[in-house]
């Protein structure tokens, strides 16, 4: 699509002999007109921003409205139950699944409980356990991703963050049952990744999803984090970006002024996004998931050669 | 005071050829012993960086590496600008300092006579930072393990994904743990070596998921950076916080080797191989 900027310029070139572009003229014009008739670009931290509204749809939101019998089963079966990640059994248009997701509250209490949503080593061991269980009873996994990224503390260092995450992109590559990742808010570098290797990523049109938060970045780059919008703009983490770089395959668009606007619009996309996806992976036989998820994978990057 | 700090700025100039003084203890040293030990600190036995070469010319024998793919350099997929100026330029200065054209030097090569697929990143270039570049070398020196039935050799030093790559860097952990986990259908073994620094994204992905994962004396392995840890949890860290012995306390680490060691030690591992 032509730019604003762009038309723009080509309307000035052609307006100091507007009689021999009389009907160029007219032309960029109606274009124009079109491109500010359609909703307003958001800068991408603005995107940010609104992906981390603490009014948009968070995972139980989610689980209430799109799922039935939702079973929860909680630990790692190694040293605790992380909070900031629920999973288990649940049906979506009838059909058994297992959900996993970053568990962020909507009330400062459930937050402190759930540490908001930034998960422990335990809460992504507790994911493979999880997804190795689907495994067994043959259903798909769907995961929510919604985190500033994984818990920078002591006790997760002392845990193994690193192996937890790692552990679980190497097991994720192999997990025979299919998996979709719905990116809904904010998804968080490595803490994000730990339980998004799937056969279908998908993002909700104002989540967004970095290597590093803009903050971060700001604070590396600029030495300075209030240039966090600078930095937002850099890294390119909204949906569109993302989609041209080959790294989501869907975008879910969501209501125009957000996912918190309207939840039972939001909902309904997001569900209508799952079934669909859903069917299109029962058709590709069990056998050949794993080798197209490796390959999928290995075809991400951009280099020289 | 002028005549004295006059001649301990000329004694420094003079001691440059002959002494340095060591990154960790501080204690002058002997340049040639320090080179001799291959930058092993002979009073502290502080365990200094190694170029990528440097590390391949004291692991592999002599006259076996053959350099694989050394052809693939960065793209700028995000047209990445920062306060100090262009990814681009920044990736051909770094290239022309270093002579390396990505963070990983990837080939195939003998220890002691056993071939490996190995892979050795070097700090230097941009910190070692992983980017769809090094994700790719990474992944076909898994693949190459994979297809010819070798053991994999990853030899790790990086600060983490490279920002300026945004969110393929990313994705790069995926990548490479998506070609490590394929080693396990063949039960081809891979040994991650941590050495100093290996962390954030990098230890969260393959260099911490070796059948073995080995590391040097002191190494700096972590997943969040220090500083970042102290703010969240408003605490002092202790002193020995992710440092290679505090993960091998830990579990995370198997053994920690010295560098003189570190070759026949790889050798004597991969002698148990019954393949």
């Amino acid at each position: 699509m032509v730019s604003k900027i762009e038309l723009e310029k080509k309307l000035a070139l052609m307006s100091n002999s507007p009689d021999l572009f009389k009907r160029e003229i007219a032309k960029v014009k109606k274009e124009l007109a079109e491109l500010d008739s359609q909703p307003q670009d958001r800068t991408p931290w603005e995107t940010v921003k609104l992906a981390r509204n603490p009014l948009r749809p968070v995972l139980q939101d989610y689980l209430g409205a799109i799922f039935t019998d939702f079973t929860e089963f909680h630990g790692d079966r190694r040293f605790s139950d992380d909070k900031a990640i629920a999973s288990g059994f649940a049906r979506i248009g009838g059909e058994p699944v297992m959900v996993i997701g970053h568990n962020k509250g909507k009330t400062i209490e459930e937050n402190i409980e759930r540490n908001f949503g930034c998960a422990l080593p335990d809460g992504y061991r507790k994911a493979l356990r999880m997804m190795q269980l689907a495994e067994r009873f043959n259903v798909p996994i769907i995961t929510f991703i919604d985190t500033q990224g994984a818990f920078p503390g002591l006790e997760a260092e002392e845990r193994g963050q690193a192996e937890a995450i790692a552990r679980n992109l190497v097991e994720m590559a192999r997990i025979k049952v299919p998996i979709i990742c719905v990116v809904v808010g904010e998804g968080g570098s490595g803490g994000a990744l730990g339980i998004g290797v799937g056969d279908r990523i998908l993002m909700l049109s104002n989540a967004v999803y970095s290597v590093i938060s803009p903050e971060g970045c700001a604070g590396i780059l600029w030495r300075d984090g209030t240039k966090a919008p600078l930095a937002a703009s850099a890294l390119k983490p909204t949906a569109p970006s993302l989609q041209e770089l080959d790294v989501i395959d869907r975008i879910i668009e969501e209501p125009a002024d957000g996912a918190h606007t309207d939840y039972d619009a939001t909902f309904a996309a997001v569900k209508q996004a799952l079934l669909e996806e859903l069917k299109g992976l029962k058709k590709i036989p069990k056998a050949k998931l794993t080798k197209r998820r490796f390959e999928k994978f290995s075809k991400m990057g951009i280099y020289n050669e | 005071m002028a005549w004295f700090s006059t001649s301990k700025a000329k004694d420094k100039k003079f001691n440059e050829d002959i002494w340095l003084s060591c990154p960790k203890c501080k204690k002058h040293i002997f340049k040639e012993s320090w080179l001799q030990e291959h930058k092993v600190c002979p009073a502290c036995g502080h365990h200094g960086k190694l170029t990528a070469w440097e590390r391949i010319g004291i692991t592999l024998d002599e006259g076996t590496f053959t350099e694989l793919n050394g052809a693939i350099k960065p793209a700028d997929p995000l047209e990445f600008n920062d306060a100090k100026g262009s990814y681009k330029d920044k990736v051909a200065e770094t290239t022309e300092k270093t002579g390396l054209n990505e963070s990983v030097v990837t080939g195939s090569g003998k220890i002691n006579g056993i071939p490996v697929s190995i892979a050795v990143m070097d700090f230097r270039f941009l910190g070692g930072s992983l980017s769809s570049g090094t994700g790719e070398k990474i992944l076909r020196a898994a693949n190459y393990a994979y297809e010819k039935s070798v053991p994999l050799i990853i030899f790790s030093a990086s600060g983490g994904a490279r920002m300026h790559e945004g969110i393929l860097s990313l994705m790069q952990m995926a990548k490479t743990c998506a070609g490590v986990a394929r080693l396990n259908d063949r039960d081809i073994p891979f040994i991650s070596v941590l050495t100093d620094p290996t962390t954030g994204g990098v230890s969260a992905s393959y260099a911490m998921v070796g059948d073995l994962n080995l590391a040097e004396p002191g190494a700096l392995i972590a997943f969040a950076g220090r500083r970042v840890i102290e703010e969240t949890i408003k605490q002092k860290l202790p002193d020995d916080f992710q440092t290679a012995e505090y993960l091998v306390e830990h579990g995370f680490i198997d053994k920690i080797v010295h560098r003189k060691e570190m070759k026949n030690t790889l050798s004597r591992i991969l002698s148990f191989y019954n393949r």
